[in-house]
């Protein structure tokens, strides 16, 4: 046995709750760490294959036109070209991937390269192979394309008005999807109300999270079998293969995904099966490798953005002691020139519909439309992200509006922890939490009884202080089942994940995950779950880093997305190794010739609990059934090759009545900043910042502390510069580092952490989803911009410019009528 | 427009001689990953913003992707597969796992060439001199708080909470 070493927990605020002896709740060193450091993880741009071909996609200058003609006789001139690929050609190997949405959207007909028409700056029209990546390139410049432009369209807003532009003309609307929410009695909530605060408009900008390893795969084609095999970073190969197989039209078993290490994700590597399936129509056709690397500025172009989302006219029912009733709202949400993913995200935030309050009386109508920006896709925090700034936004407001304390104000309509499990009026549970606690910490942590003080400090300094709280649920662990609120024909529903543990012949304990992680450290958490289990030490189980279509250790709903791995991942990876534990203890018992009850498992031995010296080692019991098992029963059927799916017990939703619990584990996320404003140039610095989280049983605390620090920098950066902006003909204005700027490290504040564990009653380790909850920072700091500035914030991000303009500008937009 | 303009070059990587043919227009960083496998370094934009590249040119910390392959020859280069010997951790990494300093990793090489060259110059760096010395590398998994907390551990200093 060899020996972990377990390092000490650095104190943290709150006294560790007890934690059960064994690996789980420990900090055990990562397992991925040691390849990483040494610069020899496998990312998918490392994988060389002999003659292969890289490609250039030719991309889109225009944001909306039309293709007249498309030649490539210049670019296959070239020495060293090996082939191209056009939208005609898409068009007639290929059928449109399938859409999610009812019609309109469903009538959307997205291929892998544009066929006929342009809808986005960046959108691939053909694609280039050559021997290298820089002729790849040169060589695209000699595709002549000509373009017959048309009018742009970069306002979702402007989408819905009476003669805008149309995208999609097959849909004949830029509307993908639309419908009403309506939940509890919305009317019945204003006549009792005391208040109703309105706020006009309020917009939640374009960001995403830009992983800084971009897309890509390497393609190879095996012509005898028509199989494809794909090295890449797609983060839900189970769902893209869904896409990829029947616009190939062929078997999903042709299509094989393997990843390692992926660069982060959060959410921007799911929608990749267009370049992909390009890809793969290459490889068929030139009869090689192919290879695709994004490059910077493609992914921030033509990749996947972050849902847009505006909210108007929006209405708050309030009593005269601060307590809210509920909200009505129109939503307009942007997704960009394809829904792809679409439109999950028109259901997704109905996860969180009260957010953390205890709202009965919910009114949305949302609409969701396309406009020729870049396609989005999930972006960590994914729509819930979006819909709670919404109820941030709305408590600030109100509590501005009417003079209310915002911790107090907080504190009277968040849900409280006596009343967990609890269900929201749409029929979600919250399973359990409890969310003025976490407050309270965050608010000691960042010393709030000395705020008065503080502003004053400032004041005398010419700066202006702000305080904000961000609330947030990460709703983790999807009922599928939400989609067919969206789409009554559609066929998914529940949620899984399988995991498969093995003991082989030389006594090794060998796991394999569906899961495709891209940095959330899976092969450590897994290995601390199976050695608890088995009785060994994570030393001791070689769990294979990321996945394998052939490992045949995924589902159809595998992947690493919606904050579930504690749950869906680790809750396979239980069932699997408690599956092969009994079989284990079956097989030592016979051997040993006593009953399984007297067997147990520990010290990486199948031994007597009565004469711990009659023991097996792991060793011999694998060797015994691999290579040495003549004797044993005929009818003895165990395979020491346990495979495991892990289902979270869902219903489906009530379609009639948009109803039903559409995830099990709410995490909470509470966070408080401090900052300072230079009223004189609109510059602001956060000062002070604390972020609490509860994730119920922590599996492992690093870890987790690690996700709440790159989640809040993630938000401090969309709450204060990143916006993906586009001009009046559609151009990105900010497509790489340089114009886009993302935190670097100067520019991240101190952040103290804080935590919580409320164990979550639903999940197999008591654990809940995490990492997606860091969109607190966005709340917290548009509240403590509008504490300092002491006008309304209606904007996601606020860059000094902006906060420049606020500070002169009237405040409007907001009412409030008295009842 | 294809340039026809290769050339031979000499370089040190990591105490290994090496003589290729390489295209002039080659960039560094792709004459490292391709052309002599050495995939460690990594490439995360295409405006020199990221520090994902980040390696020692003649002991100089620079940015792999903002030079060509042919401006290299002659010199003397150490990249992330450089630190460490015998396949064992030299401190800087040791911290970096010891304080969960990574996540996907990606990051990670630039960052241990920018936290080596600092420490070489100033062994107990400042937070903020730390901050300054890494401010050319973009992580976007964990907003560097427990980078700056490992590079504090391997210059023997006590670590911020
Ligand atoms: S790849 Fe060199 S700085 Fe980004
Ligand atoms: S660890 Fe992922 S980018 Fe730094």
């Amino acid at each position: 046995m060899t020996e972990t070493t377990v390092t000490p927990e650095r104190p943290l605020v709150v006294e560790e709750t007890e934690t059960k002896p064994g690996f789980v709740g420990q900090n055990v060193p990562r397992k991925e760490d040691k390849r990483l450091v040494q610069g020899q993880g496998v990312f998918f741009d490392d994988v060389k294959r002999h003659g292969m071909g890289y490609v250039h996609f030719v991309r889109s200058p225009y944001g909306h036109a039309k293709i007249r003609s498309i030649d490539v006789a210049r670019a296959l001139e070239v020495g060293g070209v090996y082939g191209t690929l056009t939208g005609d050609e898409v068009a007639i190997l290929t059928d449109p991937f399938f859409e999610l949405s009812t019609p309109p959207g469903a009538h959307i007909k997205d291929y892998a390269l544009a066929v006929g028409k342009v809808r986005h700056v960046g959108e691939p029209v053909a694609a280039v192979v050559a021997s290298s990546r820089e002729l790849a390139r040169d060589a695209s410049e000699l595709v002549e394309v000509e373009y017959e432009p048309l009018p742009a369209l970069v306002d979702g807003e402007a989408a819905l008005a009476e003669g805008a532009p149309i995208l999609h003309e097959e849909a004949g609307s830029n509307v993908v999807w639309s419908g009403l929410f309506d939940w509890g009695d919305f009317e019945a909530a204003r006549a009792e109300a005391d208040h109703v605060v309105k706020i006009e408009r309020l917009h939640f900008d374009r960001f995403s999270s830009t992983p800084l390893e971009c897309s890509g795969c390497l393609v190879e084609y095996n012509r005898g079998t028509g199989q494809w095999t794909m090295y890449c970073n797609h983060q839900m190969p189970g769902v893209g293969a869904i896409w990829m197989a029947p616009a190939l039209r062929v078997g999903i078993d042709k299509l094989r995904f393997v990843t390692q290490d992926i660069g982060g994700a959060f959410g921007n590597k799911i929608c990749l099966h267009p370049q992909f399936v390009a890809c793969c129509l290459l490889a068929r056709k030139l009869n090689r490798p192919i290879q695709w690397t994004e490059w910077r500025t493609d992914q921030h172009t033509a990749n996947a953005h972050g849902n847009e989302r505006t909210f108007l006219d929006v209405e708050v029912p309030v009593k005269a002691d601060g307590t809210m009733l509920g909200f009505s709202v129109r939503a307009v949400d942007d997704c960009g020139a394809f829904p792809r993913y679409e439109p999950l995200g028109c259901i997704i935030w109905a996860q969180v519909t009260p957010g953390c309050y205890r709202w009965r009386n919910i009114r949305v109508d949302f609409t969701q439309v396309v406009t020729n920006k870049s396609p989005v896709s999930p972006n960590r925090g994914y729509s819930r992200m979006q819909h709670l700034w919404l109820t941030e936004r709305i408590v600030d407001i109100v509590a501005r509006e009417l003079g209310l304390d915002p911790v107090e104000v907080r504190k009277r309509n968040y849900v409280r922890t006596e009343e967990m499990p609890y269900e929201t009026p749409n029929g979600c549970i919250y399973d359990s939490g409890d969310y003025a606690r976490c407050l309270d910490i965050a608010l000691e942590l960042i010393d709030y009884d000395q705020l008065e003080e503080r502003r004053r400090d400032a004041e005398a300094r010419g700066k202006l202080l702000g305080f904000g709280i961000g609330s947030t649920l990460d709703s983790g662990t999807n009922n599928f089942g939400q989609s067919t609120l969206l789409n009554p024909e559609l066929q998914f529903s529940g949620n899984n994940e399988v995991a498969t543990v093995k003991l082989d012949i030389f006594g090794e304990i060998v796991v394999t995950l569906g899961t495709v992680p891209q940095g959330q450290g899976h092969e450590t958490t897994a290995a601390q779950v199976v050695a608890d289990i088995l009785g060994c030490t994570p030393d001791d189980v070689n769990v294979r880093p990321g996945h394998d279509t052939y490992w045949n250790s995924h589902a159809g709903l595998s992947g690493t997305y919606a904050s579930q791995f504690a749950v869906t991942g680790l809750g396979a990876v239980k069932g699997a190794t408690e599956k092969l534990a009994a079989e284990m203890r079956k097989l030592a018992s016979l051997v040993l010739g006593c009953s399984e009850d007297d067997i147990e498992l520990a010290e990486g031995q199948a031994r007597m609990k009565a004469n711990p010296e009659a023991a097996l080692p792991f060793m011999a019991l694998g060797a015994i059934l691999n290579a040495n098992n003549a004797g044993l029963p005929t009818d003895l059927d165990i395979t020491l090759n346990a495979r495991y799916m892990y289902r979270p017990p869902f219903e489906l939703p009530d379609k009639e009545r948009k109803y039903g619990n559409l995830t099990l584990t709410y995490a909470t996320q509470i966070h408080a900043c401090l900052i300072e404003v230079d009223p004189e140039t609109g510059g602001y610095e956060i000062v002070d910042y604390a972020a609490v989280d509860d994730c119920g049983k922590r599996i492992h605390p690093q870890i987790v502390e690690g996700q709440v620090h790159g989640a809040t920098a993630q938000a401090l950066g969309a709450a204060t510069h990143e916006i993906f902006a586009y001009d009046e003909d559609g151009n990105l204005l900010t497509p790489n580092f340089y114009d886009y700027h993302v935190p670097h490290a100067l520019d991240m504040p101190p952040i103290k952490n804080g935590y919580i564990e409320s164990e979550s009653p639903f999940t197999p380790l008591g654990a809940k989803g995490m990492g997606e909850g860091g969109g607190a920072g966005i709340h917290a700091v548009c509240a403590a911009l509008q504490d300092a500035l002491g006008k309304t914030v209606t904007r996601s991000c606020n860059p000094y410019h902006r906060v420049w303009e606020l500070l002169r500008s009237e405040d409007r937009g907001v009412t409030v009528q008295a009842r | 427009m294809t340039p026809e303009t290769a050339r031979t070059i000499a370089v040190d990587v990591n105490g290994v001689s090496y003589e290729r043919e390489v295209e002039a227009r080659k960039l560094l960083i792709h004459f490292l990953r391709d052309d002599l496998d050495l995939t460690g370094s990594h490439v995360g934009c295409d405006t020199g913003n990221c520090g994902a590249c980040s390696v020692l040119l003649d002991g100089v910390l620079l940015k792999s992707c903002m030079l060509l392959a042919v401006q290299a020859d002659g010199t003397s280069i150490r990249t992330v597969e450089g630190l460490g010997s015998d396949g064992e951790l030299d401190a800087l990494q040791q911290a970096f796992a010891d304080h969960h300093a990574l996540q996907c990793g990606y990051c990670t090489p630039g960052m241990l060439m920018s936290a080596s060259w600092l420490l070489e110059r100033n062994p107990r760096p400042s937070e903020e001199e730390i901050r300054r010395a890494i401010q050319g590398n973009i992580c976007r998994c964990t907003g560097y708080v427990n980078i700056v907390r490992a590079v504090q551990a391997a210059s023997g200093q006590e670590v911020s909470e």
